[in-house]
């Protein structure tokens, strides 16, 4: 995993684009996500299937991973195996 | 990485709602992504290194940039204002291009080159019938866009910016869809300067829809401002003070809807910015501060900011209104001496940047420091907070007898006089100084003028007497460029006339 990479979901149309590479595996509804999406997609998991927000940034606990949704879909973030949760950026005023 | 994703993203959020308005045509982001698409298609049919666009703001940018971004190919947004001689050195340094917009000129200044040339209404006709042909994006190429400096000091040098840099500055700045539907932003900067490119990323993905102005005019920038409601405006120095004189001289146009002016790219007057602050003064502004070499705003100054020096008893708050405020969250900023050591705070030296968006590259060599810090070659100093103020170019500094010397002291005491409207001062050659200080005064029309001994004095009541001006010249404005920033090498001429 390196940033710029973008990981697409097992279970549903969720597609990231990695910002900050982390350790670990990162999974959307519970299935890890890969570079090349699978043929076959199953369902999300019960316990990860709250969805993912386009254009929003998901990190985790320790902040040493972040994601970018660039696609939503029906399943949520985890690394390995803990949810991720999303980061909400302090507003700049606009300079362009 | 790849900007596409900005245009991607929007279409994906948003496809039916207005992005773009130019020459009374509206654009959905949908249809502005099946553009580019298309534009992509074409291009990748062409024998071409570079997509460049010779023309004025039009919709043909943003799909030329996106379209270039998608069929990976470098993007180069020239600028037609150059003279033809200066232009054809530019043609040649691309060639084969994909040339977007003044075919005429392109094909009179170089031809043989291999050049592809497409006018803007036909680029755009067949972007839009080509979309269908669209297959994937080439994400091979990582190199954006490839900006001519203006070349004040010599050739224009070719700054490269990568994906990775333009994202990271947008990724980093700007909060996705954060812009509410009735959200509106004039756009008035050329599409040649990076501004221009930052202003198209930027509000793509904050989704604020772009009204083109493609050539300022005071009184146009104020009919459609009222016309479409705008609510956030870039403007530069020059920029304001003609829109500011037209509401002086009585412009009844309704500007109730702007929220916010942001400014940059040349020195602002405090007298202006004080008068700005007063006309309008329910308005946040925002000064920025950015190069072509850093994917624009390394610093600002936020609307709080400007308010709290506007109303400040405490000469050091009150002083920041003449700064460009703090560094992005995302940058670091030092100031350092001529040796690369850092300076403390107070102490003025060269200002250093060091940051993903900040590329620093040109196409001949890499400008960073082996720490990936960028020097800007403008010169500079940060106060106790970490504001920075700027104190010209570091090529500008005069340097008196081994003594340096910042222009903008000498200006700022110049241009505070009520009978002066505008003022530099350069270095001059001096037989007993090597370099000594010359000023360049424009007085007010109908101003009374100062004699050379009335304007020394007004620099010695206020500075060290090394800032004495050893000539005066007296003239009635200043060259400037476009971007309203002051050509210094022509008035440096002035004085070796």
């Amino acid at each position: 995993m390196k940033a710029g990479t973008k990981l697409k979901s097992a279970v549903c149309d969720t597609e990231v684009m990695v910002i900050r590479a982390g350790e670990g595996v990162v999974a959307c509804g519970g299935v890890p996500m890969a570079e090349d999406k699978p043929a076959e997609t199953g369902s999300p998991d019960s316990e990860f299937s709250g969805g993912t927000l386009l254009g929003k940034r998901y990190v985790d606990a320790q902040d040493t991973l972040e994601l970018l949704c660039v696609k939503p879909g029906a399943g949520s973030l985890s690394l390995d195996g803990v949810a991720l949760m999303t980061k909400d950026a302090k507003p700049l005023p606009s300079s362009d | 990485m790849n900007i596409s994703l900005i245009l991607e993203m929007a279409a994906e959020a948003a496809p039916e709602r207005i992005g773009l308005v130019c020459d009374g045509r509206r654009w959905t982001y949908g249809e502005l992504l099946a553009a580019s698409r298309g534009a992509a298609a074409r291009l990748m049919q062409y024998d071409c290194n570079f997509v460049s666009l010779l023309d004025e703001s039009s919709e043909a940018a943003p799909i030329a940039l996106f379209g270039a971004a998608l069929a990976g190919i470098p993007y180069v947004p020239l600028n037609y204002r150059l003279a033809d001689e200066d232009l054809a050195g530019l043609l040649a340094r691309i060639a084969p291009a994909c040339i977007v917009g003044d075919v005429e000129r392109a094909r009179r200044l170089n031809p043989d080159a291999g050049h592809t040339c497409v006018d803007r209404t036909s680029f755009v006709a067949a972007a839009e019938s080509a979309a269908g042909n669209f297959d994937a994006p080439r994400d091979d190429e990582d190199i954006t866009a490839q900006i001519f400096t203006s070349g004040t000091t010599g050739t224009p040098k070719a700054a490269l910016l990568r994906h990775a840099n333009l994202l990271g500055y947008i990724l980093g700045t700007v909060e996705f869809c954060s812009a509410a539907e009735t959200d509106a932003q004039l756009v008035c900067v050329p599409p040649y300067h990076i501004a221009g490119i930052s202003a198209l990323l930027s509000a793509f993905y904050a989704q604020r829809r772009i009204v083109m102005l493609p050539a300022f005019e005071p009184d146009d920038w104020l009919h459609l401002a009222a016309e479409e409601q705008i609510s956030n405006a870039f403007l530069v120095p020059t920029m304001l003070a003609r829109i500011m004189e037209r509401i002086d001289a009585g412009s009844t146009a309704n500007l109730t809807a702007l929220r916010a002016i942001a400014y940059g790219g040349g020195r602002m007057p405090a007298e202006l910015i004080e008068r700005a602050l007063e006309l309008f003064p329910d308005t946040a502004f925002t000064n920025a501060y950015g190069l072509t070499e850093t994917s624009s705003t390394i610093a600002l100054l936020g609307p709080e900011d400007h308010r709290l020096a506007q109303s400040a008893k405490d000469p050091a708050v009150s002083a920041r209104l003449g700064s460009v405020g703090r560094p992005l969250p995302t940058v670091e900023i030092e100031i350092r001496d001529a040796d690369g050591l850092p300076l403390p705070p107070g102490e003025s030296g060269e200002i250093y940047v060091r940051g993903e968006q900040v590329s620093g590259e040109y196409r001949e060599r890499s400008a960073l420091d082996k720490d990936g810090w960028f020097p800007t070659r403008d010169a500079g100093w940060l106060d106790d907070e970490g504001y920075l103020f700027l104190a010209g170019r570091a090529d500008d500094v005069i340097v008196r007898g081994g003594e340096n010397i910042s222009p903008g002291e000498i200006e700022d005491v110049l241009t505070a006089h009520p009978a002066i409207a505008d003022a530099a001062a350069v270095g001059v050659p001096s037989t007993e100084w090597g370099e000594a200080v010359g000023i360049a005064v424009v007085f007010k029309p109908g101003a009374e003028s100062l004699d050379d001994d009335a304007l020394r004095q007004l620099i010695r009541d206020r500075l060290r007497s090394s800032r004495l001006p050893e000539q005066i010249r007296l003239r009635d404005e200043l060259p400037y460029n476009e971007m309203g920033k002051l050509l210094r090498r022509e008035v440096r001429n002035w004085f070796n006339e």
